[in-house]
């Protein structure tokens, strides 16, 4: 039989049955669609946390402290003395983080308030929008100067420049001398969402003695792993348990973020495969329904000549085509989702893939076989003489 | 042409047998016009279905131009309906999403003739009932009459050695019933080989040689 004959055949019965070849394809559109945009939005995430840690420059240690002990507490002096004992360390920005209530007229806020040094907006790779940066002399003189992020200056000062006006924090005054570029659209609880202050201001007006963060920086990246070694060693000495702190490098992130990312794929990429194969079982279904509707149709077409081959492969052309066409429409849908609605949420970049919209297409295909094959054999083991009794 | 050999049609229901074909013999040389005449019953279309190779016999041989149907696989099956028969059946059979000329085409398809001549000989074939115009209308959109000529005209448009009606005239006024019966009149002047199973007396009369079939057995008319 003649594939180009079996295909118009199978566009006519599509054709003549709109309203279900629609619904049956809606099952393979919204799977097709899922997996572009589930793909797109993993892939987006993942790409806008991995910018950000390549951002912050590949010869960056951030170290955290875990212990709560009383008695082993790290110091600035302590870490001042990090810093002159390697000629593999060359910064190192303490901080502490703490969240409060941030003033300023009428218009409050709960946010982290950071302490930290001059270093600290360049390792974390930031950049001033207006003002200046927190400076060494700010610290030795306890100067009340705080620098805001972009939600602060969204919130609190309604996204006027906060350079020059004041800013209450636990009841002391605070002159706001630099407001931080946006890195993550302002958002809520991101790294826009922060006030800091000198790390000396910051202890006093937190209440804290300790540091319980510092980001190192080591000379460039091929002594990182040296350095990173000496920043664990020194802070062994100090804690005598390599469970009361963490150290990582930039890498270390990277590679957990590829965890991460690959993790995120499979289980969306698993759930978007599922609903793909339930607009498979919707094919089937739909198909088996079409074969018994058609039998009269089947037992004409056997008994003027046609062989179960022929029957098997005008039904499995019909589902392959409703896979294919719902298909199509799926990837337009989800391009056109990932463009105009997860694009706008801003937050994230979606990332479009040709790999996984291929493989999309593929499985529907795929889906359209396995699923048709079922109910095309069904028609092509009919028997003419039965099929052409029925009514 | 066609030699059954003592056919037997055996159906089971429950603990009963029916005999619907019991010892049929029957020769049926090229070139004939034989008319099958039974009450309803009687077992004509289980003879049609047997004569047609959609069906085999439960006993019997089966020659059809010297070959064997016996054994066969449904494809095969398949083919010898495709090459050797064409079929006319009472409620015309047409494929209603196809226009009248596609129906023609259709055997012509599963032989995987080629497009162009397809359309040829279906028009040739359609020209032959009579039915050279309507050809791109859907059956709905014809009468019943001209629904049984593009049904016959897709039993000729291979030409087959064998034309087998199955009441072609069942559901067709009297009027309408004597021109297909006309046409089937002109194949066969023209060579074919027909083949009429009809419960109408009236319709066999006019066939060249009458078999009258009753509760399965084959009685010849001379
Ligand atoms: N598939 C079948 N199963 C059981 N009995 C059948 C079947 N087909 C036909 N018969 C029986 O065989 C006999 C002949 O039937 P049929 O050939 O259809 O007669 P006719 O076409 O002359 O009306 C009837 O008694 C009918 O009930
Ligand atoms: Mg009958």
């Amino acid at each position: 039989m003649n594939f180009l004959f079996a295909y118009k055949m199978a566009i006519k019965s599509i054709w003549g049955n709109k309203t279900r070849s629609a619904l049956t394809m809606l099952g393979v559109i919204i799977g097709v669609m899922a997996v572009i945009v589930a793909v797109g939005f993993a892939q987006g995430s993942m790409q806008t946390v991995t910018n950000r840690i390549e951002g912050m420059g590949s010869n960056l240690i951030t170290c955290m402290i875990l212990s709560t002990s009383e008695s082993k507490q790290l110091t600035l002096k302590d870490l001042e003395s990090l810093e002159q004992s390697s000629q593999y360390i060359t910064k190192i920005s303490p901080y502490i983080l703490k969240q409060s209530n941030v003033k300023y007229e009428t218009n409050t806020k709960s946010t982290r308030i950071f302490g930290t040094d001059e270093n600290y907006l360049e390792m974390e790779g930031m950049k001033l929008e207006s003002g200046r940066f927190i400076s060494a002399l700010d610290i030795e003189k306890n100067d009340k100067v705080a620098v805001v992020g972009a939600t602060i200056k969204n919130k609190l000062y309604d996204d006027e420049d906060p350079v020059g006006k004041y800013i209450k924090i636990n009841g002391t005054k605070f002159l706001v001398i630099g407001c931080v570029e946006s890195v993550a659209n302002g958002m809520e609880g991101t790294n826009d969402d922060m006030v800091m202050l000198p790390i000396s201001v910051a202890q006093r007006t937190l209440k804290i003695t300790n540091v319980t963060m510092f980001l190192a920086e080591a000379r460039d990246g091929d002594v990182i792993d040296i350095a990173t070694q000496k920043v664990k060693d020194f802070l062994f000495d100090i804690y005598r348990d390599n469970d009361q702190y963490v150290v990582i490098t930039q890498e270390a992130m990277l590679s957990v973020m590829g965890d991460i990312s690959g993790i995120m794929m499979l289980i969306l990429g698993s759930i978007a495969t599922i609903s793909l194969v339930v607009g498979g079982i919707g094919i089937m279904n739909i198909m088996l329904v079409s074969v018994s509707e058609r039998t009269r149709e089947i037992g004409i077409r056997k008994a003027i000549g046609a062989k179960r081959r022929d029957i098997m492969i005008q039904f499995l052309i019909e589902s392959l085509l409703l896979t294919g066409i719902g298909g199509i429409i799926g990837i337009i849908l989800g391009l056109l989702a990932i463009k105009y609605i997860i694009g706008n949420i801003g937050l994230i970049q979606p990332v479009y893939s040709l790999p996984w919209t291929i493989a999309a297409f593929s499985i529907s295909l795929t889906i359209g076989i396995t699923f048709g094959l079922f109910p095309a054999y069904k028609a092509a083991k009919l028997n003419p003489i039965e099929a052409l009794r029925n009514e | 042409m066609i030699d059954l050999k003592n056919i037997y049609k055996i159906y089971k229901l429950g603990e009963n047998e029916v005999f619907a074909l019991n010892d049929v013999s029957l020769h049926i040389d090229r070139h004939e016009f034989v008319s099958i005449i039974g009450p309803s019953g009687s077992g004509k279309s289980t003879l049609m279905n047997i004569l047609g190779c959609l069906d085999v016999p439960s006993k019997g041989t089966y020659t059809l131009d010297g070959k064997l149907v016996a054994g066969k696989t449904d494809d095969e099956l398949a083919e010898i309906r495709n090459n050797m028969i064409g079929f006319v059946f009472q409620g015309f059979n047409l494929l209603p999403k196809l226009s009248a000329i596609e129906n023609v085409e259709l055997p012509l398809i599963y032989k995987n003739v080629p497009a162009a001549e397809r359309r040829k000989l279906a028009k040739e074939a359609l020209e032959k009932v009579g039915l050279g115009e309507r050809i791109n209308h859907k059956p709905t959109e014809l009468s019943g009459g001209q629904q049984q000529r593009v049904a016959i005209a897709r039993a000729l448009v291979t030409n087959p050695p064998i034309i087998l009606g199955d009441e072609p005239t069942g559901n067709l006024d009297s009027k309408v019933g004597k021109e297909v019966m006309d046409i089937f009149k002109d194949l066969h002047a023209q060579g074919n080989t027909i083949i009429l199973i009809t419960h109408d007396s009236d319709v066999a009369a006019q066939a060249k040689r009458i078999v009258r079939i009753q509760d399965g057995k084959l009685y010849e008319e001379s």
